[in-house]
Formats: C-alpha cells, sequence, structure tokens
C-alpha cells in the first residue's frame, strides 16, 4: 500500500529532478557564451545526429504520409471531398503529426544515444579524464550536444515533412489518378506561414529538449553499467513526456498569435 | 630516496576529510610528495584512496583540510589557474579512461587543447610520448583495436605528454597479466627516469609497490596507519601491516 510519506518522497525526488535540469541548463547557457567556442566539435556532432537520423526520419515519415493518406481517404470519399486530401494531409503533417512523430523518432534515437554515449563516458571515467586534463567537459560534451539537436532536429522534421508529403503524393497518384504536379500545388496552396512559423519554432525547442534531456540523463550518471541503461531509458521517457507538454504550449501560443 | 626535513614537499595534503553522510572516509589523512619520489599508497578497497585521489585532483571538494600542489593551496585557487596547475599533474586512470570515439593520437593530442601547439608540434609530442611507451605503431589504431595493457600503455603517454612534474598512478597494473604488469612498472620507472617526475602510487600490487616505492603509506580507516619504506613496512610485526604483504 502506497504511504503518504511515499508519495511525498516521490513528489519531493521529482522536483528536485527537476531543479536539477533547470540548473543544468541554466549552465548551458551560461557556457554557451564563454570561450573557448567548440565549433569543431558541434559541427562533427550536428553531422553525427543528422546523417545517422536520416534513414530513419525518412523512412517513418514516408510511412507516416502513405499510411495516413490511406486512412483518411475513405472518410473523405464518403463525403465526396477527396479533392481536399493534399491541404488536409499537408497541414496536418506540417503543423502537428510531422514535428511530433518525428521528434518522438528523434528522442528514441538522439536522446537516448546521448544519455548511453555520456553515461558510458561517466562511469568510465573519461569525463574525469577530460576534467583532470584541464578540458571543461560541459562546454565539450554538453554544450556541443545540445546545440547540435537544437540546430538537427528541425532540419531532420523539414526532410521527415517533405518525405511524408511525397509519400501521401504517391498514394494519391497510385489511388486517385492524381498527378504529382496537382497533388503539391495544392499541398503549396493550403499551406500558409502561420502553419509553418509556429512549427518550425517548436521544432528549435524539440530539439533543445531532446538534447538537454538526454545530456543531463548521462552527464549525470551514476551506478555502473545498469545507470547507463537507466540513463538512457529515462532520457526517452523524460523527453518524449516533455515534447508533450512543448507541444502543448506551443498550440496554446500560436493560438493567441494566429488564431489557429 | 631520503626525506630530508629542509626540502619543500612538492605536494602537501594536510588532515584532509571527507564524509558521505554517516561513512567518514577520510579522518585526518596526511602525506607529503617530495621532488623526484615515488610514494605507494596502500589501503583495503573503501580506505579512501580514490577519495583522496579525487579530491587532490580537484573532481571532489574535500569537507576540510588543506591540498597544496607546488605550494599552490588548491581550495583558493580560481577555476582558470587551477587548470591551468592541472597540465602539472599527470593521471593514469584505473580503467585507463581513454576517450573511445577518439584515435590514439587524438587521444594524446586531447590535454594539448588549451595549449595552442601546431599540427606539428603536438605531433612531435604525440609521437614522443608514444615512443616512451613503444607504442608509436597505435598512433591511428581505436581504443577498441587495443588490448587490456596497450590501453593503460596509451593512459600512460597521454599522462606524460604535457611533461608533468607529477604523476598519480590509480592501480596501474589492476587487471593485467602478470608480465604486461611488469611490463608497466618498468614503464613507470623509464618515465620518471626520463622525465623527472614526482609519483603517487596507489596499488594492492606487493610487486609493484616493492620495485618502484621509495616510500609507502599504509592507509587504514582514513588515516595514515603507517609510513616508512617497503622494506621496514615488510618486516613490521603488526597484524594490520602484515595483512598488506600477505
Amino acid at each position: 500500500m502506497i504511504t503518504s510519506i511515499q508519495i511525498g518522497n516521490s513528489l519531493k525526488s521529482f522536483f528536485s529532478e527537476i531543479g536539477e535540469m533547470s540548473y543544468f541548463a541554466g549552465r548551458f547557457f551560461k557556457e554557451l557564451f564563454t570561450k573557448p567556442f567548440e565549433f569543431k566539435e558541434l559541427l562533427r556532432q550536428c553531422y553525427n545526429m543528422g546523417n545517422r537520423s536520416l534513414f530513419l526520419v525518412g523512412i517513418t515519415g514516408f510511412i507516416l504520409g502513405l499510411v495516413f493518406t490511406l486512412q483518411s481517404r475513405p472518410t473523405l470519399m464518403e463525403f465526396g471531398a477527396q479533392s481536399w486530401m493534399p491541404s488536409m494531409v499537408s497541414i496536418s503533417i506540417v503543423r502537428e503529426i510531422g514535428p511530433v512523430i518525428i521528434a518522438l523518432i528523434c528522442a528514441g534515437k538522439i536522446s537516448s544515444g546521448i544519455g548511453a554515449e555520456l553515461g558510458s563516458m561517466r562511469v568510465t571515467e573519461q569525463i574525469d579524464a577530460m576534467e583532470v586534463s584541464g578540458t571543461n567537459p560541459f562546454k565539450y560534451l554538453v554544450v556541443t550536444r545540445i546545440m547540435a539537436a537544437t540546430l538537427m532536429i528541425p532540419l531532420l522534421i523539414i526532410f521527415g515533412d517533405a518525405i511524408a508529403l511525397f509519400g501521401s503524393a504517391l498514394i494519391e497518384n497510385l489511388k486517385g489518378d492524381v498527378s504529382f504536379q496537382l497533388y503539391f500545388n495544392k499541398v503549396f496552396d493550403a499551406i500558409e506561414f502561420s502553419d509553418i512559423l509556429p512549427a518550425t519554432v517548436k521544432s528549435f525547442f524539440f530539439g533543445f529538449a531532446i538534447g538537454l534531456v538526454g545530456s543531463f540523463k548521462g552527464y549525470n550518471c551514476t551506478n555502473g553499467t545498469v545507470g547507463v541503461g537507466e540513463a538512457s531509458n529515462s532520457a526517452v521517457v523524460y523527453t518524449s513526456m516533455l515534447l508533450f507538454i512543448i507541444d502543448f504550449i506551443a498550440v496554446f501560443v500560436s493560438d493567441i498569435f494566429f488564431e489557429l | 630516496m631520503e626525506k630530508t626535513k629542509n626540502i619543500e614537499p612538492i605536494l602537501s595534503i594536510k588532515n584532509l576529510k571527507k564524509s558521505f553522510g554517516d561513512n567518514h572516509v577520510l579522518n585526518g589523512f596526511n602525506l607529503e610528495l617530495f621532488e623526484g619520489e615515488n610514494l605507494v599508497l596502500m589501503g583495503k578497497s573503501g580506505s579512501g584512496k580514490s577519495v583522496m585521489i579525487k579530491c587532490l585532483v580537484g573532481l571532489m571538494q574535500p569537507d576540510t583540510g588543506s591540498l597544496e600542489i607546488m605550494g599552490k593551496d588548491i581550495s583558493k585557487l580560481p577555476q582558470k589557474e587551477f587548470n591551468e596547475l592541472r597540465t602539472e599533474l599527470g593521471f593514469l586512470f584505473q580503467g585507463s579512461a581513454l576517450y573511445d570515439s577518439m584515435t590514439v593520437r587524438e587521444n594524446l593530442e586531447f590535454p594539448m587543447r588549451q595549449q595552442k601547439k601546431t599540427e606539428k608540434e603536438s605531433l612531435k609530442l604525440v609521437l614522443e610520448a608514444l615512443e616512451s611507451v613503444g607504442l608509436t605503431e597505435a598512433i591511428d589504431l581505436m581504443p577498441n583495436e587495443l588490448s587490456g595493457g596497450m590501453k593503460r600503455r596509451i593512459a600512460l603517454a597521454r599522462a606524460i605528454i604535457l611533461k608533468p612534474k607529477i604523476i598519480i598512478y590509480d592501480e596501474p597494473t589492476t587487471g593485467l597479466d602478470p608480465i604486461t604488469s611488469k611490463e608497466i612498472i618498468q614503464l613507470m620507472r623509464n618515465i620518471q627516469q626520463n622525465y623527472k617526475t614526482s609519483s603517487i602510487i596507489i596499488t594492492h600490487d606487493v610487486d609493484c609497490a616493492r620495485v618502484i616505492s621509495n616510500r609507502m603509506i599504509l592507509l587504514i580507516d582514513g588515516i595514515n596507519y603507517a609510513e616508512g619504506t617497503f622494506q621496514e613496512l615488510s618486516t613490521n610485526k603488526d597484524e594490520k601491516i602484515q595483512a598488506f604483504f600477505k
């Protein structure tokens, strides 16, 4: 039976972790603007995150567009509204489904990867070795990874959205005899600035959350190899939760500015 | 090497205390290291050796006590100056702690990042350090392509790359076979002769202590239980001291 003391302890540990993560984020912003800047490592991380996630994001995006179109077709056809398919799919994917699904995929791949890599470096004393050699490991390992995720996730989301629209166009072409040109003309007619801007802005926040949580969990990893697994696992869980919270806030704020 | 009273120690630890909750790990530990000396520190697992080292290199903050490296109290140094002082310390980690994602060359170049050396200069230093440990051919290998003994030697090369005045060895022969252990011990002796370093060696290996130590400290319950040469301590009748040499 769960006692009030246990609930109290859980809440205490939850808020304590939020506090520590906020401090970690604060340290990131402080170190971000102090010299020396680790451009070489930042580029390496950008390349790694982008290049290694490209295939997964591409496949996910393609299947997403394909399935979404296939599932929506019967309903739209019932109302004789199949001509609305390109605009419906494009707005849904660009505004909401694309960013959220691709960010979740990246949480599983990138955030857990960062958690496991930094966690493993922590337990094998590699981070200590960096510190002892007079290098700032936070700047070298954490700042570069959070920045790389913040920069690369929006690009991956744009790529994933494009592939999802291509998947949708392919189904429309095969099932509905709609040419690619007509499909994309309708897509570009439907999408407005108010669809692209909030989605792009929130994708930067998604990237920041993915980098931050993965780095936080990995950098503060304890308890040996078991701890590395826990760091990687909890990085995915926390990031996923945070992504939905950010999405909720983003939709709320977008509604104020753009009256969705 | 004989310790003389008129020589200032290159490193000194006074009355070092560190607790984790109710667990008092260090209870007033003292240590003095003199120039050119090999000081061996022995103690059971959990006796506070690693905590002492972590306090010494700034990875952990002591509760009380003073730590001086080359006359500078490290608790009073700003971070930038402390980082500069750290370049005078070489550290060989127990598990080698080579950076997995970097080649041997990049591992060795890493401590030189703040030194603003040209590529030619850093390559020269890398080759020099690798030559000291007899592994120049491993320069482009990744750590996962190295054996345990090779990793330890590369870690040793990384520890000496900036020609430090003091080297700290954390269990340098643990996990190695007897032949490789002897090679590592010989390398440590060569490095001391060639680079004129002073060393603190934490070890459980009695052979290592016998071969390399000028002086030994036995650590029990977070304090210096006994101090002397290997000969003096290994012939001591105290049961607690004898337990280290069985």
